[in-house]
């Protein structure tokens, strides 16, 4: 709990980092993809552009964000050394994990929602299923803070930290048919784009607002269970060995 | 399972290879009473820093066993890490919290519940009180110490470790540092602590252990410890100047200074006699006075170097 709350605190010192920043990138998202861009675009399998990319951006941003929180939270105390008082307190590796993954999984959600919010001010936002929304948002969320906790654990510098979600997930994020659908895809770029996990987020999502999808919504589903069990499996794993943390 | 008769640290045929091969700690045995002061004294790289990060749980040991106040610390790490509070060898701290803040996340991270008052206390003895809401990036390097102190003493711990405390501090805050040692000692928490300091160790222990090459070579009771290995010089101050000794002074360990105005006997008071009585004979037998003289005895510091020179 304590390493939850030290990490939540730590959002309260880089506010404009954590929350403004992305609230304004999300509007000018809106104001050149909706607005300017948009406006040039048809509607996009039976809705406005606007409202299709709002999905997309929840999960460019709960992707990057989760990633980027939990490894830095883990990171940041093994690059100054403070990590020893992590490693020699009383606490269980599920309760190391739970710290800062709950912390960096609860501020993307923060965030998520926030960018929701922001998102009605220039569309009309319609949520066909709020529940499945926020089971997709949660599991993504954990999943990728998992994955972030992992990398933090295994960079030993802030190339490494960075390398992962500049030169992999962005990319990923935005060829996974986050600002258009893969049906506006040539062949065979249509058929590679289902080799890309992320598709499978972002469809999974979008049905649960518009009850639209470019694979089914139970795959999605189940893709990201399998990636958050995976990276459960890691982590224990990491923990077990002691890899990078106790020699 | 804790006692007062059961030593608060028990050290059973510790051993640590890291990866690689190279061997940190062998077979350590090691036993530490409860309000006990111990010092660790070796070189650098001798595995001082391995066996208490080993006991804190920062390391992982590759055989033996280390209880804590009769807990063994794997399977009951909970208990044992509870109850010991670590000051690192590095001022590593969170830059950009408050001292408050950091001792406060401290205590709750060993699993104590809020107490305002007690931080205030534990920061007031380290004069940090009035720095409490100062970011820690802004302090000096010894307040930057003090604040790791406080850090280790915020959960209230029984077993008190400092890996060299005073390395890089003014003699000031080093003096300040050994009152908060026998302070914490008289509230009955145990504490190890490493130093390169010999004057550290003879100054606040009340054992000195001395380890080298991940050898513990001996842990001893000062006092006997300065007694048993401690050499003593006997200076005698002439009344006239010698050119060399005589031929009955030969078999003594005697020193003629260049002036030949002092003679240095050294001796060892770890024999039935010292041989001072037939030297003071013998010095009369050849007619030669001396006008003052006094006695010096080894400092931990030179017994710490024979040993360690000994065990290379």
């Amino acid at each position: 709990m304590a390493i939850y709350k030290f990490e939540m605190a730590r959002t309260k010192r880089t506010l404009v980092q954590s929350i403004v920043a992305p609230v304004i990138t999300t509007s000018l998202y809106f104001i050149v993809f909706g607005a300017a861009i948009g406006s040039r675009i048809d509607q996009v399998s039976g809705i406005s552009y606007g409202a299709f990319i709002v999905p997309g951006l929840i999960m460019l941003n709960l992707l990057t964000h989760s990633i980027s929180n939990a490894s830095f939270g883990i990171y940041f105390p093994k690059f100054v050394g403070t990590v020893y008082e992590m490693l020699s307190a009383p606490v269980s590796t599920l309760e190391v994990v739970l710290g800062y993954v709950g912390a960096a999984a609860s501020k993307a959600v923060i965030l998520g929602i926030i960018i929701l919010i922001t998102a009605s001010f220039f569309i009309d936002l319609q949520i066909a299923h709020p529940i499945l929304m926020m089971v997709f948002i949660l599991l993504t969320a954990i999943s990728f803070s998992l994955f972030g906790f992992i990398l933090g654990i295994w960079a030993d510098n802030f190339e490494k930290l960075s390398i992962v979600p500049m030169l992999l997930v962005t990319p990923l994020v935005f060829l996974g048919g986050s600002f258009y659908s893969t049906d506006m895809l040539p062949e065979p770029w249509q058929t590679i784009s289902h080799f890309n996990p992320v598709l499978y987020l972002v469809s999974g999502l979008r049905w649960s607002f518009y009850e639209i999808s470019e694979v089914n919504v139970m795959l999605s589903l189940a893709s990201i269970l399998i990636f958050m069990f995976a990276c459960l499996g890691v982590v224990y794993y990491l923990f077990k060995t002691g890899y990078k943390l106790r020699s | 399972m804790n006692s007062d008769e059961n030593p608060i640290l028990r050290i059973k045929g510790l051993n640590k290879f890291y990866s690689g091969g190279f061997q940190a700690l062998k077979d350590i045995n090691l036993e530490i009473e409860k309000g006990e002061i111990v010092a660790l004294l070796g070189p650098n790289g001798a595995g001082k820093t391995t066996l208490i990060s080993v006991i804190c749980g920062i390391v992982n040991p590759s055989s033996g066993t280390v209880s804590v106040d009769g807990y063994d610390i794997i399977k009951d790490f909970r208990k044992t890490r509870s109850i010991i509070g670590l000051v690192p060898q590095e001022l590593t701290t969170d830059s950009f919290e408050t001292v408050f803040n950091t001792v406060s996340f401290s205590r709750g991270l060993f699993g104590k519940p809020p107490n305002a008052g007690h931080i205030e206390k534990v920061l007031r003895s380290l004069s940090l009180w009035d720095k409490k809401d100062d970011m820690i990036m802004t302090l000096s390097g010894g307040m930057k110490r003090r604040v790791l102190i406080a850090k280790a003493l915020s959960h209230e711990p029984t077993v008190l470790f400092l890996d060299e405390p005073t390395a890089g501090v003014d003699v000031n805050l080093r003096k300040h540092m050994w009152e908060i040692v026998r302070e914490l000692k008289a509230e009955g928490v145990t504490i190890i602590l490493t130093t390169h300091y010999i004057e550290e160790a003879e100054e606040i222990a009340d054992r000195v252990g001395v380890i080298n090459n991940g050898e513990i070579i001996l842990i001893e009771d000062k006092s006997k410890l300065m007694a048993k290995l401690g050499k003593k010089q006997l200076i005698l101050d002439l009344c006239d100047p010698l050119s060399g000794l005589p031929g009955s002074m030969v078999d003594y360990e005697l020193e003629l200074s260049e002036n030949g105005l002092q003679l240095v006997y050294t001796f060892t008071t770890t024999g039935d006699r010292t041989g001072i009585t037939a030297l003071m004979d013998d010095l009369k037998l050849a007619g030669i006075a001396f006008r003052d003289l006094n006695t010096t005895q080894s400092s931990l510091e030179e017994i710490f170097v024979n040993l360690v020179e000994e065990s290379s």
